[in-house]
């Protein structure tokens, strides 16, 4: 199917063959051409944001939320360099998304021109692959192997360069029959013996557990529910970082929450006591190992994940498997069973009376004695409004966050039981992530409830995205944890810092009310615990976007904590948190760690 | 205690081992870029990088990086360059064996009467071939391994030694078959 177009008609035409339909973006100088071809079609739907790193947020809430390639489309120079901490967030937490930036004209290139940028040489290291296209004929060729790239083995970002004089241009137009890369071919079925091997040593374990990531996400719904059918049928525990809520129902009783840095205490100590750990999907990041050398010191390690440099990478494996998590998964099903398989009963009762012990602990547990409200109340109620609204009238609720403390107590108290409903920046942590994200979720699910839980600082770095919502009629609802606070840094400052608070004190916040106000949207507040629910339930019956300023507790801190430098069963529990133990939970080689 | 993460307290004491890396890339624009951003960006070293086409017609470069890690270090290094789009396949020729390592080295020394000759008596007895001469100079050029080429620019030193130019190592493996 070779037909001649201009480079503009071709991009449009290479993101009607990808199926795309929906781009999120903002135009300028060098992307007029194409801007101009989206004008004249109504295939393809153009999401026009209010800064650059909004639309690859959105691009990001998008692709998470739907599994699909999210899109986004910017102009040259501050276009694309304001696209840096998506495509960063997006590479960080293996996001398929396709950046197409404008750039001046091939013979401009090197100039200083107006509004030029070295957007290839900026965005490789925070990209999976990234292209200049300087001839119009390799142009179809290079924007589906794009998508091509972007969605295969382990997701992430890539970026077309294309300059205007490209766009311009008249040439061959190559559609996406030919899919065959060069090069790029990734593992997607693990290797026979080592399955048979990883089933063997899983059926012989006696303290089994299973430790999820963001991969089983990325796999697809089908990987979601093979790893649901191998965690029954097996009965053994199950925890997930942070990337991977969801995969596995929070509302089974196997489900452990998850673990981490602000994990829970049985997810935790689970890890560190059991004697066989089956990781999926997930790359022993640093927020979840804690210290490294005190890791699970007893157990024999199984890693299953698509991308070779994640195994072995911070903690030695006994058997890295390199593949798809459902190809892999669904081969391990079939060995179990054709083996017959059954773990020792005996043993697993025991594990399970060890883990109820650390249950017992209650690590999430907070007190809402008076009308403050505490945040941790805040989500939980807003975790059963939604739910009861679900179960009620089938409404599906999406959930993003910006980053911080309100995002780790969204991640303990607001409850996934399904895949693709949780998008948060877990990786690069960043704040501003949310409401395009929001955004990005509500455009691919229009008729669900979209909510951005966020905090008072991380909601003014992408604030201006309201227009966007109101724009495009996007009715996402933003829950603002406020606490007038930076209250991750604070914590850490009362951890480290001796309690110097420099700098994360906002002193001089807007009035949320009034702000939505401005932007055309619905502006509520809450400051009693006796009005929460009452609050919530007009929020989500709101039509429109909504911001809604929930004043919480100030001081509240986030807890159960693993401090830096410590392992796993050193966690700090709400209970034992006093000013003291604060102030001497990190000692000086800890400090120095992020 | 593992390398490169926060949670690192002491510095890794595995033992580091010197590998030498073949790898074959898609000849396209930034890949040598991308392969050196790598490096850097992972804080990983590199000893000696060379690298030129060798297959036109397929656009194939190969480029052969001499690197100095722990195991778990070069492990990582060869997984991180194998998932690279334009990158084909990636060798440890250390591991593999059997490869042979060559260099290229030009060497500018500037002296007179004993020193000049010793000079001279010394490229002959390494094989060198004086390739520019002046009444006061010599440029000799030198191919060998690594250890050979720094054990002559060694010996030249207290006899006025200008300058140095080197290709860094060209590695292939012995036998009939491609890597």
């Amino acid at each position: 199917m070779a037909r001649q177009m201009t480079g503009a008609e071709m991009v449009v035409q290479a993101l009607i063959d990808q199926g795309v339909e929906h781009l999120f973006g903002y135009p300028g100088g060098a992307v007029l051409p194409i801007y101009d071809e989206l004008f004249q079609q109504d295939k393809v739907q153009h999401i026009l944001v209010r800064q650059e790193g909004g639309a690859g947020h959105a691009a990001e809430g998008y692709a998470r939320s739907t599994g699909k390639v999210g899109v986004a489309l910017v102009t040259s120079g501050p276009g694309a360099t304001n696209m840096v901490t998506p495509l960063t967030d997006a590479l960080m937490d293996s996001i398929p998304m396709v950046c197409i930036t404008g750039q001046v004209a091939t013979h401009l290139i090197g100039s200083d021109a107006f509004q030029e940028a070295d957007t290839v040489g900026i965005t490789r290291p925070c990209t999976k692959h990234n292209w200049l296209v300087k001839d119009v004929n390799d142009l179809g060729r290079v924007l589906h192997e794009a998508f091509y790239v972007a969605r295969s083995g382990r997701p992430g970002p890539v970026v077309v360069d294309i300059p205007k004089d490209v766009q311009f241009a008249t040439g061959t137009y190559q559609g996406p029959a030919r899919v065959e890369h060069k090069t790029y071919h990734p593992q997607v079925e693990g290797d026979p013996a080592k399955i048979k091997a990883a089933v063997e040593l899983i059926a012989g374990a006696k303290k089994p557990i299973f430790y999820t990531g963001g991969g089983v996400i990325n796999s697809g719904p089908e990987a979601a529910a093979l790893l649901r059918e191998f965690v029954r049928l097996t009965g053994i525990p199950i925890t997930s970082t942070l990337m991977g809520l969801g995969a596995y129902p929070a509302s089974d009783k196997q489900w452990l929450g998850m673990l981490g840095m602000h994990g829970t205490y049985e997810a935790n100590n689970a890890m560190h006591d059991c004697d066989v750990m089956i990781a999926i999907g997930a790359r022993f990041d640093d927020r979840i190992t804690g210290r490294l050398d005190a890791f699970s010191p007893g157990s024999k390690k199984i890693q299953v994940d698509i991308d070779p440099s994640s195994v072995n990478k911070n903690v030695r494996v006994d058997l890295g498997i390199i593949g798809d998590v459902a190809h892999v998964l669904s081969e391990m099903l079939a060995v179990w069973k054709a083996a017959g398989h059954k773990l020792d009963q005996a043993a697993l009762k025991n594990w399970w009376g060890e883990i109820d012990r650390w249950r017992t602990r209650k690590s999430l547990a907070y007190r809402q004695t008076s009308e403050t409200i505490m945040p941790q109340y805040a989500i939980e109620r807003l975790y059963e409004k939604t739910k009861a609204l679900e179960k009620a009238t089938g409404r599906q609720t999406f959930i993003t966050t910006e980053v911080g403390q309100h995002q780790m107590w969204a991640a303990q108290h607001f409850h996934f039981d399904e895949p693709n409903r949780w998008m948060t920046s877990g990786g690069l942590g960043t704040m501003g992530y949310g409401l395009p994200a929001a955004i990005g979720a509500q455009t691919a699910h229009r008729d669900a409830l979209v909510i951005d839980i966020a905090g008072d600082a991380s909601i003014l770095m992408n604030i201006q995205e309201m227009s966007t919502a109101i724009q495009h009629e996007l009715p996402v609802k933003v829950f603002i944890l406020n606490n007038q606070y930076m209250g991750m840094v604070r914590q850490w400052q009362q951890l480290l810092h001796g309690n110097r608070l420099s700098h994360s004190y906002t002193d001089a916040l807007p009035d949320f009310v009034k702000l939505a106000e401005a932007y055309g949207a619905i502006g509520m507040r809450c400051e009693k615990a006796s009005e929460l629910d009452d609050a919530i339930d007009a929020m989500i019956a709101a039509k429109g976007p909504v911001l809604f300023d929930c004043r919480v507790a100030n001081l509240a801190n986030c807890f159960p904590m693993i401090p830096s430098g410590k392992a796993h069963n050193e966690m700090l529990l709400p209970e034992d948190a006093t000013d003291e133990a604060i102030a001497n939970a990190i000692d000086k080689a800890g400090a120095a760690l992020v | 205690m593992q390398p490169g993460s926060v949670y690192a307290i002491k510095e890794g004491k595995d033992a580091t081992e010197t590998h030498t890396l073949s790898v074959l890339v898609d000849n396209e624009p930034g890949v040598l870029a991308r392969v050196i951003g790598l490096f850097s960006g992972r804080g990983y070293n590199i000893e000696s990088l060379t690298v030129s086409e060798t297959e036109h017609e397929k656009h194939r470069s190969r480029i052969t990086v001499v690197t100095t890690g722990s195991p778990q270090v070069i492990e990582q290094i060869k997984a991180q360059l194998e998932r690279m789009v334009p990158v084909h396949r990636v060798m440890d020729l250390t591991v593999t064996g059997k490869a042979i390592e060559r260099e290229l080295l030009l060497i500018k020394v500037r002296g007179a009467g004993e020193l000049r000759s010793e000079a001279l008596r010394l490229a002959e007895a390494f094989r060198a071939r004086v390739i520019d001469a002046t009444t006061e100079s010599f440029v000799f050029e030198l191919t060998g391994k690594t250890d050979k080429l720094d054990q002559f620019i060694l010996l030249m030193q207290p006899l006025g030694l200008v300058e140095v130019s080197r290709t860094g190592v060209a590695a292939i493996t012995r036998g009939p078959d491609a890597t």
